[in-house]
């Protein structure tokens, strides 16, 4: 096997956390390179020479330096599209197309609410930052709409993009890990049915698991 | 082959992104308007289309999509030999590029510019006042991320490579409405940008989609 993958930045991050899971998945080996954000490194002309927006993950094997989650997960799916789970991008263009769909749709609909909650409500209290409580209900509402959206989709559909779990499912995951288990919202997911058992099942599988054993070891 | 149909409107800058894509492609599509004065995109029969009730909508025979970026890429890939290729196939290594400066769109460049344009045009639209603190802080965010794509377009052509692909396009309806606007000095002040923003709002087909903006208003 060829030298194994870097990710840089730390597993405490959604970003990089999505990540993670993917490599996990796919059972891709991977090195862990630390990110020191408390003492600026991710500001540092060297890592902003892998990531010019200076922010986490970047990622690079023998051919490449990415950065964004979603497009490096894209990458890793389809380079090492023989290894872990082949159905996590899909098998062809069609469940791609649905995939893609469902990943836009996280990045666009589920991220900036769930962010901002992550945020104000899992990161600020333990960085000693005063919380906005105006922009935790307006963006619990927007997230409230959105996963009635789910509910109605997960009740047509096992996964959001169809019978597999996929790279659809799995960009959702470091925000909602955060929202069920550090900033006491899990009753957005566990009070409706479709949702509840979506997260249940999306939320256990090994590789998440795995994910979140590293952030506990991190701290 | 079933016809495309893409329902939208054409004033969404979602809805623009597709079209621009179809005409680069030059395939046969058709357009069905949605009446979003009217609240046509939150009923029952268009959320089977779009269950967040957003515009645009796509549909090839059976396939149903939601997402412009989703679409384009699909149009993209399932079109790849007709028109202008707008994906960089031949490797995992090019590809991948490609699908990090379509994210950088997604995640960098669009969160300032919707809002700018949400208190810029969306506003003065509807007789309100555009909040000038909001604006500013914007301004900033956006200038920043410019400043990364100076630093790019310094050395490449476009933003994923040699040629024009669908990172450059994504970019199309927002970075018109820039042009003509206030923000403009963000582009103008940045040389590199300014010429790759002067060179994509010239395409024949990012013209046919203003077009045909004019003729639906």
């Amino acid at each position: 096997m060829a030298t194994p993958v870097k990710v840089h930045g730390p597993p405490l991050s959604t970003a990089v956390s999505r990540v993670l899971a993917c490599l996990i998945e796919k059972d891709v080996p991977f090195q862990h390179v630390p990110v020191n954000m408390a003492k600026g490194e991710h500001k540092s002309p060297d890592f902003l020479k892998i990531q010019p927006f200076g922010q986490v993950p970047a990622f690079q094997d023998e051919a490449i330096s990415l950065f964004e989650s979603r497009a490096i997960c894209r990458y890793v799916c389809e380079k090492y599209a023989e290894n872990g789970n082949k159905w996590l991008y899909g098998t062809n263009p069609l469940a791609k197309a649905s995939i893609d769909q469902w990943v836009e749709a996280e990045g666009q609909s589920f991220n900036p609410p769930s962010s901002v909650l992550v945020f104000q409500l899992a990161f600020a209290p333990r960085m000693n930052l005063k919380q906005d409580q105006s922009l935790i209900s307006q963006n619990e509402a927007k997230l409230e709409k959105v996963l009635e959206v789910y509910e109605k989709r997960l009740g047509e559909s096992r996964f959001l993009a169809g019978d597999d779990f996929s790279l659809a499912d799995l960009s959702h995951l470091p925000n909602a890990h955060y929202l069920a288990n550090v900033a006491d919202r899990g009753e957005m997911f566990t009070s409706k049915k479709n949702v509840g058992r979506w997260w249940g099942e999306i939320s256990s599988r090994d590789s998440w698991k795995k994910v979140v054993e590293m952030q506990k070891q991190s701290t | 082959m079933a016809v495309m149909k893409v329902h939208g409107n054409p004033l969404s800058t979602a809805t623009q992104r597709v079209l621009a894509c179809l005409y680069e492609k030059d395939v046969e599509f058709q357009f069905v308007n949605v009446d979003m004065a009217a609240g046509e995109h939150k009923s029952e029969n268009f959320l089977s289309h779009n269950p967040f009730g957003q515009v645009p909508a796509f549909e090839e025979g059976d396939l149903k999509l939601f997402e412009s970026r989703a679409i384009t890429q699909y149009i993209a890939h399932e079109y790849s030999d007709k028109g202008t290729q707008l994906l960089l196939p031949g490797s995992n290594k090019t590809m991948a590029v490609l699908h990090l400066w379509k994210e950088v769109e997604s995640h960098q460049f669009d969160p300032p510019s919707a809002k700018l344009i949400y208190e810029l045009r969306f506003k003065r639209f509807v007789g309100m006042t555009p909040d000038s603190a909001v604006v500013d802080e914007h301004e900033a965010k956006l200038a920043k991320v410019l400043d990364v794509y100076e630093a790019r377009l310094a050395q490449s052509k476009y933003l994923a490579g040699d040629h024009f692909t669908l990172a450059d396009l994504h970019h199309l309806p927002n970075v018109e409405f820039f042009k003509r606007s206030s923000v403009k000095k963000l582009f103008e002040s940045r040389p590199h940008v300014a010429a790759w923003v002067d060179d994509i709002t010239a395409r024949p087909s990012w013209i046919k989609v203003l077009d045909l903006q004019k003729q639906k208003v």
